[in-house]
């Protein structure tokens, strides 16, 4: 399968190495000379650009957080004045204050040159059609999607989140081949087309590339066997790029590359922020390296992860990092015990053969956590004996039991009880006074 | 052929079950029975209507999760013991009632009883033995 930038992405792990301390050298100076929390971090830390002689010494420069850029909001992180600004990104801000970042024409042209990467990865070429269901606007999986599409030389067609049943017709007469958008919107796609009569086995699709929230492999044999498609999975955030990231590739679906000569990856134990080695499963840091309007040093993204350094079948060298398994700050404790929501999700498509349309409602009473499941039932599930409709439940909650360790109420929901959002999907109602 | 029943998962909320008669109603679709079994959160409408093909396009239109069940509709003679009549030679051979509701036939004196048993195909067959009249689809759809 081609490979959309062969000379970098198959680059000997030496060269790699080399580029990424050069481009980290330049970034490490020029955040310090140019944006003032860097300065002040750095010399808290009493780092100065110059101790940076080798990748490893990157370990001894500060974090960055969300808070990081919420305090300096809107634009104190950026490290060129606004006349190079072209374009200006944001967070939802739904957890708090949004976070803004900027990109130079460079930036973007970057970006739209990882993204080109990406749909290679993913099997797309100029000849492909892509539908790009995700969002278009502040958010910048839209945006980044179609620029790298354009790159590619594909045809894209914005069609953006929402809209669906349009987005229906036009999948059935403009014929793409290639689908994109968040999992949980795509399943609401898929829902929708079933209520409308639509097969996707009549339509065209040959790979889709879904990201932007965590997603499980259950999630992935579902989507595949109800889309006719190859799902691969798409990583990347607004402080760091973007999507575009990392992604699978379509050879291996197991592990997304990193794309190493724009940003470096490391994986730390969130609690005491020590590097972890390869394999273990810890936070995601990222510094990008390349970036001239927001460059990022050592982002801790809360997302959770571990890195794979094997050769992969598809010739790229990039680092993989495994599918993102969820994020520390949805990490529930409940009765003390750490609850992942895709750990839940997991259990009922592989117990209960359930669509992933759930959500978890935790709660305090008397002093005690309780857990709800509440899943939709739908007409495989379905039965007009009330007996085994409380078996099913019983059963799920026994599983969560036995796989997590923690008790559950599970309670089955009407279809479409649970709130579809054109975007990401709201798993967890925590209504706790902690 | 037997008659069949309309299922309907609700959930325990207020105006549920007048949502589904109204969506019913706005179908044309006439109730000639309904039994609902509930826990504390969700129930299970159970219906027999005079045109089901219609009754479970209207709801899945809507939303609801539907399903069909062929079920074994008896009538029962109103006289004392006439239940004990249909019932005695079933539990003599085992058989379990899961569920049962009755309504009346409005073409005479007789309630119609609506059953599921664990084991349909033995029911009907103990049923047939004694004689005694199952009730077809066609004949629900044209009380």
């Amino acid at each position: 399968m081609p490979i959309f930038d062969i000379d970098f992405e198959t680059m000997p792990r030496e060269g790699v190495e080399a580029i990424q301390l050069r481009r980290l050298q330049t970034t490490i100076a020029r955040v310090y000379a140019t944006v003032p929390f860097y300065k002040k971090s750095f010399d808290a830390a009493g780092i100065k650009p110059k101790d940076i002689q080798s990748l490893d010494d990157l370990k001894h420069v500060p974090f960055t957080t969300k808070q990081d850029l919420r305090d300096n909001y809107p634009y104190d992180m950026f490290a060129v004045p606004m006349e190079q600004v072209v374009r200006i990104h944001a967070s939802s801000g739904t957890t708090g204050r949004p976070t803004v970042v900027g990109y130079t024409r460079r930036d973007i042209e970057n970006w739209a040159g990882l993204m080109a990467r990406s749909f290679s990865a993913a099997g797309a070429g100029s000849g492909d059609i892509i539908h790009n269901a995700f969002g278009y606007g502040l958010f910048t999986g839209g945006l980044g999607a179609h620029y790298g599409a354009e790159r590619l030389g594909a045809s894209v067609i914005p069609v953006s989140g929402g809209n669906t049943r349009r987005q229906i017709t036009i999948m059935k007469d403009f014929k793409p081949t290639i689908l994109c958008g968040t999992p949980s919107y795509i399943l609401h796609l898929a829902e929708v087309a079933d209520d409308m009569g639509v097969d996707f086995k009549d339509l065209s699709f040959t790979s889709g590339i879904f990201g932007a929230e965590p997603w499980t492999e259950s999630m992935r044999t579902e989507l595949e066997a109800k889309l006719y498609l190859k799902a691969v999975d798409i990583y990347g955030l607004s402080e760091v790029i973007g999507p575009g990231v990392s992604i699978e590739c379509r050879e291996e679906q197991n592990g997304l590359h990193v794309f190493e000569d724009h940003f470096i990856v490391e994986i730390i134990d969130p609690d005491t922020g020590k590097i972890l080695p390869h394999g273990e499963a810890g936070e995601v840091v990222f510094t990008s390296i390349t970036k001239e309007a927001f460059p990022i040093i050592r982002y801790r993204t809360r997302d959770i992860s571990s890195l794979n350094p094997t050769p992969c079948a598809c010739g790229r060298t990039h680092i993989r990092m495994t599918k993102p398994a969820g994020r520390t700050d949805d990490m529930l404790i409940i009765r003390g015990v750490n609850v992942f929501p895709s750990q839940i999700e997991s259990v009922l498509m592989e117990t209960g053969k359930i669509q992933p349309h759930y959500q978890l409602e935790v709660d305090r009473k008397d002093n005690l956590d309780t857990l709800t499941v509440k899943v939709e039932i739908d007409e495989s599930l379905f039965s007009d004996d009330i007996k085994s409709l409380q078996t099913m439940e019983n059963t799920i909650a026994f599983d969560i039991k036995e796989t997590l360790g923690v008790s559950a109420k599970v309670m089955l929901v009407e279809p479409k009880a649970i709130a579809r959002s054109q975007g990401k999907a709201v798993r967890v109602i925590d209504k706790r006074n902690l | 052929m037997l008659a069949e029943q309309i299922s309907v998962f609700v959930e325990n909320k207020e105006g549920r079950l007048a949502e589904i008669t109204a969506i019913l109603r706005d179908a044309h679709v006439n109730i000639r029975a309904l039994s609902l079994a509930d826990t504390t959160d969700f129930g299970v409408l159970r219906l027999i209507v005079n045109d089901n093909d219609k009754a479970e396009q209207a709801l899945r239109k809507e939303g609801f999760t539907v399903g069909r069940t062929r079920v074994l509709a008896v009538e029962v003679i109103d006289e004392p013991g006439g239940l004990n009549n249909v019932l005695d030679p079933l539990w003599m051979q085992n058989l379990n009632v899961e569920y049962m509701y009755a309504f009346a036939n409005p073409k005479g004196k007789n309630a119609i009883m609506v059953f599921r048993f664990d084991d349909h195909e033995k029911a009907l067959k103990i049923l047939e033995e004694r004689q005694i009249h199952v009730i077809t689809a066609e004949e629900v759809a044209n009380l």
